[in-house]
C-alpha cells in the first residue's frame, strides 16, 4: 500500500474535490431546479444524505482512533448521542411557548412530569455558543475522563472494547430514567427553529446538509493533519507495538488519551448536526448496537485510510436504507453476512484493498518486503 | 343423615322455634324412632359444641331483626352481635349476606334466606318456606363498612371449623384483626383444639388480643406480649408500636423492646431476602456466563454470538415443549429434562461448525473475532425471528418448579431455586470435564501452548472446535434454564451478553472460579444495592463499578500469573 506523508494524498483530494462539488449540487437541485426537472432532489433525499455525511463524520473519528491507534471504540455512538443531545437541548429551548403546554421556560416534557423549575442540566441552552461549547465539552470531557482512566491503568484490546461498549450501556440506561432531565425514553423532538430558522424549511435543509459535507470535509483535513504529523507516526506505532514504543520512551497513555479525546469531539459534532436534520435523539442511539454499526462502516471501507471510513458509512448506510424498505426481513441477514464477509475475506476494506490493487500495478513486479504496513499485522 | 336432620327440623317449625328447641322436641315426643334420636343426638352435640348462650326465643332472635331495618348502621351492629351469638345457622346467614341472597320481607319483618329463584328459608332456623311470595322480598344491602363487619365476623365463625386449614386462616386473621370480641369464641376454640400448629396461631391471636387489652393483668400482658414478639413478623410490629402506645410503665418497655428486637429480626430476614435474590440472579449470570468462560476466558475468542447460543437454547425448549404438548401431554413434566441435553447437541452443533467455518480463520485476531461473531448475532437472531415470528414465545413450567415456599422469614420461589441448584450442578460437571477427563487435558495444554501441544500429538483444530462447541453447548444449557424466567424471543441472548462479558472479565480471564465468584459477587451486590437506588441505577452503579474495577485490576478478580497473560 502506498503511504504517502503528504496533508493531501490523491485520495484525499478526491474525496475534498467531490464534497465541494456535493455542496455546491445540492442547492441547486434542491433549490433552484423545478420541482418537475428530473434534476430535482426532494427535501427528504438532501435530509437522507446529510444523515449518511454525519455518519461519514462519526466513522472518521472512530477511524482516526481505531485505525491510527488501535483503540477500538465499541461506545462511539455514546459521544455522537451526547453532541446530539447537547444540540437536542438547545433546540428544545428554541421552542418556547410553541410547545404543548406553551411554557416560555420549560421544555414539554418537564412539564408533563410537574416540574416546576428548569433542571439544572438545562442552564444555558438557550444560548447557541454555550451550546456549540457544550457539543464539544461533553463528549470530550468523558472521553478525557475515560480514556484517562483506563489508558493509565493499560486496558487494551478486547478489553478496552467491552468497557467502552459497558459505557455506552450505562448511558443507555440512564438517559432511560425519566429523572436524568433529559426527556426519557422519548428524547428530545418536536423541534422548531434553529438560530432562528425554522428545521422543517427546504433552505436550512440543505443548508444544514452542505454544512454536514463541511463538517466532514474538515474532520477529514483536522484526521489527517493529525495522521501525517509526527504525533500521528507515533499513534502507529502505538497501534503496530505498543510495548515497543513505550519501552522508547513515549507516554503511551498521554497521546491515546488526546487522540480518543479529539476523536470523541468529531463524533459530538456529527450528533450536533444529526439531531436537527433528522429531528429527534433519544437514548436509542446509546444502543451499543449502533456503535458496532459504525465500526462496521470503518471495517467495509478499510480502516486506517480515513477515506474508506467515510465511503463505508455511506455505502452501508445506503444499504441500510434501501434494504429496510425494499426487503426489512433481510437487512440483519445482509449486514450480518457483511460483517463476516469483511472480516474475512477483505480485511483491508474497499479502499485498503483498492490501493494495495492500484501499488501492485504500478510498481510490478511486485516486491513483497516493499510494502510498508499501514496496517496493522494483528491487533494486540 | 341431613335429610333426615331437615325433616325433623321441619315438622315442628310453623312457629319460627330455634332448631334447638325442635330437637328437643322431637327427642321427647319420638323416642322410639331410632334414627330420629340419631339424628337428634348428633344435632344436639353439635349444636352444644357451637352454643354458649343458646338462643332460647320462639321468635325469630331480636338481633336478626337489626338486618331488616334497611340501614347500614344496624346492619353493621346486627352482624356484629351474629358473629358471638353463637347462632347456629349464623354462618350460613353471613354467607348469604356477603352473596346477596339475605332477604327479608318488609311486612313481617322476617329474615330469610334465598335459596333459588322460588325458593327461601328462615334465617334463624333454615326451614324451607313455601307460602311467602318471593317477588315482594327486599334484600338486605351491602356497603364497605358492613363488608368489613361481615369479613370479620365470618372470620372469627370459621374458628370452629372442622376443617384445620380452615381454622388457621381463621385463627391469623383474628391474630391480624385483634378484635376484643372474638376473645370467648377463641378461648373456646384454644381449648378444643387439637392440631398443634392451629393451636399455636390461636395462642398467638389470644396474645393479640390480650396484649391490647388495658382490663388484662400486667401479667398476662407481659406474657402476651412476649408470645407476640416470639411471632416476629409485621403485624407483630405494628400490633406492639400500639401497645407500646397506648400504655404505661413495665407494659410500655416490654412492648418497646418487642419493636426493636423484632425490627432488627425482620431488616435481618430483609437482607437475608435480598441476599437470595442476589444468589438467584447470580445464578443467572453465571450461568450465561460460564460457557463464555470456556470460549472466552480459556479459549481467549470473543464471541459476540454467545448470547444468540443461549436464544437457542431457550427456542430448543419451546420447541421440545410444543412437540410434547401435542403428541404426548402427559411427559410435560420432563420437559425441561429432555430440553437440557438436546440444547446442548443443537447449540454445540452450531457451534462447532461458527469454529469451523468462520472463527478458526481468525485467531489471533480479536477485534476482528468480535466483529465477524457479531455479524453472526445478527444473522442468527434475523433466523430466529423468520423461523419462530418476533413475537415472545410461551414455554411452561413443570409442576416441580412452580409455586413457592416460606423457609424462616424468607420467600423461596422453587424455580428459582431449581435454577441455582442447575447453575451449580453446571458448574460443577464442567470443572470435572476441564479437570479429569483426557478431553479436558488436551484443551487445557492446547490453551496453554499451543505449539507444544501440537507436538506432543494432539490434534489442536479438533481440540478447538470442541471446546468451542463446548463453549457453545453450556450456553444452550443455559437459555433451557433462563426460558423459565425471561421471555423466549429473539432479542433474549443481547440482554445477557454484555452481563456475561462483565462477569466473565471481572472474574477474571481464563478462570472458572473466578467466573462464579464474579457471577455471585455482581447478582448479591446488585440486589442489595437495589432497594436503596432501584433497578436501573443499581446496575448503572454496578457497570461503573466493573469499568472503575478493571482500571484498577485489568486482568480481573482472579488473574492468571505469568506470561501467558500478555498475548
Amino acid at each position: 500500500m502506498q503511504t504517502s506523508y503528504d496533508l493531501l494524498d490523491r485520495r484525499g483530494i478526491i474525496m475534498l474535490v467531490l464534497l465541494g462539488l456535493f455542496a455546491l449540487i445540492v442547492p441547486i437541485c434542491a433549490l433552484l431546479v423545478p420541482k418537475t426537472s428530473l434534476f430535482f432532489m426532494p427535501p427528504y433525499v438532501v435530509a437522507l444524505l446529510g444523515k449518511y455525511l454525519c455518519y461519514a463524520l462519526l466513522a472518521l473519528a472512530l477511524d482516526l482512533v481505531w485505525g491510527y491507534c488501535g483503540i477500538l471504540s465499541l461506545g462511539h455512538g455514546a459521544f455522537f448521542a451526547l453532541g446530539g443531545y447537547a444540540m437536542g437541548m438547545y433546540l428544545m429551548r428554541q421552542i418556547g411557548t410553541r410547545g404543548v403546554y406553551a411554557n416560555a421556560e420549560l421544555p414539554d416534557f418537564m412539564v408533563f412530569l410537574n416540574w416546576k423549575e428548569l433542571h439544572f442540566t438545562w442552564y444555558g441552552f438557550q444560548h447557541f455558543p454555550y451550546a456549540a461549547l457544550m457539543i464539544l465539552a461533553v463528549p470530550g470531557l468523558l472521553a478525557f475522563v475515560f480514556g484517562w482512566f483506563a489508558f493509565r491503568s493499560r486496558v487494551t484490546g478486547v478489553y478496552l472494547s467491552i468497557i467502552t461498549q459497558a459505557m455506552t450501556y450505562a448511558l443507555l440506561l440512564s438517559f432511560f430514567r425519566n429523572d436524568m432531565g433529559f426527556g426519557g425514553n422519548n428524547g428530545l423532538t418536536d423541534f422548531k427553529d434553529i438560530l432562528g430558522y425554522s428545521v422543517q424549511s427546504d433552505q436550512t435543509r440543505v443548508a444544514l446538509c452542505v454544512l454536514s459535507a463541511l463538517a466532514l470535509a474538515a474532520g477529514y483535513l483536522l484526521a489527517r493533519a493529525i495522521v501525517v504529523s509526527k504525533f500521528g507516526k507515533v499513534l502507529i506505532a502505538i497501534r503496530d507495538a505498543e510495548s515497543r514504543t513505550r519501552f522508547l520512551g513515549y507516554r503511551v497513555e498521554n497521546f491515546k488519551v488526546i487522540v480518543f479525546t479529539i476523536s470523541a469531539m468529531m463524533a459530538g459534532i456529527a450528533g450536533a448536526l444529526f439531531v436537527p436534520q433528522v429531528g429527534i435523539i433519544n437514548p436509542s442511539e446509546f444502543a451499543p448496537a449502533n456503535s458496532i454499526e459504525a465500526v462496521i462502516w470503518v471495517a467495509v471501507g478499510g480502516r486506517g485510510t480515513l477515506v474508506g471510513a467515510a465511503l463505508g458509512a455511506i455505502l452501508v448506510s445506503f444499504g441500510k436504507t434501501y434494504f429496510t424498505g425494499a426487503l426489512p426481513e433481510y437487512w440483519l441477514f445482509a449486514l450480518g453476512a457483511l460483517f463476516v464477509i469483511v472480516t474475512l475475506f477483505l480485511p483491508k476494506g474497499i479502499i485498503g484493498t483498492l490501493g494495495e490493487m492500484w501499488a501492485r500495478h504500478r510498481t510490478s513486479p511486485p516486491k513483497p518486503s516493499d510494502k510498508p504496513s499501514n496496517m496493522p499485522a494483528a491487533a494486540e | 343423615m341431613t335429610k333426615r336432620l331437615e325433616l325433623a327440623a321441619i315438622e315442628p317449625s310453623r312457629s319460627f322455634r330455634s332448631s334447638t328447641q325442635s330437637s328437643a322436641q322431637i327427642i321427647s315426643s319420638r323416642l322410639t324412632e331410632a334414627l330420629a334420636v340419631f339424628a337428634a343426638l348428633v344435632t344436639m352435640i353439635a349444636l352444644s359444641l357451637f352454643l354458649s348462650g343458646a338462643v332460647r326465643a320462639d321468635e325469630q332472635p331480636s338481633f336478626l331483626s337489626g338486618f331488616t331495618t334497611d340501614k347500614f348502621a344496624d346492619t353493621e351492629k346486627a352482624i356484629n352481635s351474629l358473629g358471638t351469638s353463637g347462632l347456629p345457622m349464623a354462618s350460613a346467614i353471613l354467607e348469604a349476606l356477603a352473596s346477596d341472597r339475605l332477604v327479608f320481607d318488609p311486612e313481617t319483618k322476617t329474615l330469610l334466606i334465598r335459596m333459588s329463584e322460588a325458593q327461601v328459608i328462615g334465617a334463624a332456623d333454615g326451614q324451607i318456606l313455601e307460602d311467602i311470595d318471593v317477588d315482594t322480598l327486599k334484600k338486605v344491602r351491602i356497603n364497605n363498612a358492613v363488608r368489613r363487619a361481615l369479613d370479620a365476623a365470618l372470620g372469627s365463625l370459621t374458628l370452629m371449623s372442622p376443617d384445620p386449614i380452615k381454622r388457621l386462616s381463621a385463627a391469623e386473621s383474628a391474630y391480624k384483626t385483634h378484635d376484643p370480641a372474638v376473645l370467648d369464641l377463641l378461648q373456646q376454640a384454644i381449648d378444643k383444639e387439637t392440631d398443634a400448629k392451629v393451636k399455636r396461631m390461636q395462642l398467638a391471636a389470644k396474645a393479640a388480643i390480650q396484649a391490647l387489652d388495658p382490663q388484662a393483668s400486667d401479667a398476662d400482658r407481659l406474657s402476651a406480649i412476649e408470645i407476640v414478639k416470639a411471632r416476629g413478623d409485621q403485624d407483630a410490629l405494628s400490633l406492639l408500636a400500639k401497645v407500646a402506645a397506648s400504655s404505661e410503665g413495665s407494659i410500655k418497655t416490654a412492648a418497646e423492646s418487642g419493636v426493636t428486637s423484632i425490627r432488627a429480626n425482620l431488616a435481618l430476614w430483609n437482607n437475608v431476602q435480598n441476599i437470595w435474590y442476589g444468589l438467584s440472579l447470580g445464578s443467572v449470570l453465571l450461568l450465561a456466563a460460564i460457557g463464555l468462560a470456556i470460549t472466552f476466558g480459556v479459549m481467549g475468542i470473543i464471541n459476540m454470538a454467545h448470547g444468540e447460543m443461549v436464544m437457542i437454547g431457550a427456542y430448543t425448549t419451546y420447541v421440545v415443549q410444543e412437540i410434547i404438548r401435542t403428541k404426548f401431554p402427559a411427559l410435560f413434566d420432563y420437559s425441561l429434562l429432555m430440553a437440557v441435553p438436546l440444547a446442548f447437541v443443537v447449540t454445540a452443533i452450531i457451534g462447532m461448525a461458527i469454529e469451523r467455518v468462520i472463527i478458526r480463520y481468525l485467531y489471533g485476531r480479536p477485534l476482528e473475532t468480535l466483529l465477524a461473531t457479531f455479524g453472526l448475532s445478527l444473522v442468527l437472531q434475523q433466523a430466529v425471528r423468520t423461523i419462530f415470528g418476533a413475537n415472545n414465545r410461551e414455554v411452561g413450567a413443570p409442576s416441580f418448579m412452580a409455586g413457592s415456599f416460606d423457609f424462616g422469614g424468607l420467600v423461596i420461589t422453587s424455580g428459582r431455586m431449581w435454577i441455582i441448584v442447575f447453575a451449580l450442578m453446571v458448574f460443577g460437571v464442567l470443572q470435572l470435564v476441564l479437570r479429569s477427563t483426557s478431553f479436558g487435558l488436551r484443551m487445557r495444554a492446547v490453551t496453554q501452548n499451543r505449539k507444544m501441544a501440537s507436538a506432543m500429538g494432539i490434534d489442536t483444530n479438533r481440540i478447538d472446535a470442541l471446546a468451542f462447541g463446548l463453549g457453545s453447548g453450556i450456553a444452550g444449557m443455559a437459555g433451557v434454564a433462563l426460558s423459565q424466567i425471561d421471555n423466549v424471543s429473539p432479542n433474549l441472548g443481547q440482554s445477557y451478553i454484555i452481563d456475561s462479558f462483565m462477569v466473565v472479565v471481572f472474574g477474571g480471564v481464563g478462570n472458572l472460579w473466578g467466573t462464579l465468584v464474579g457471577a455471585l459477587t455482581l447478582g448479591v451486590a446488585n440486589k442489595v444495592l437495589e432497594p436503596f437506588i432501584g433497578a436501573v441505577l443499581g446496575k448503572i452503579v454496578m457497570l461503573i463499578f466493573i469499568i472503575m474495577f478493571i482500571q484498577k485490576r485489568p486482568r480481573g478478580l482472579f488473574a492468571l500469573k505469568g506470561r501467558a497473560v500478555e498475548a
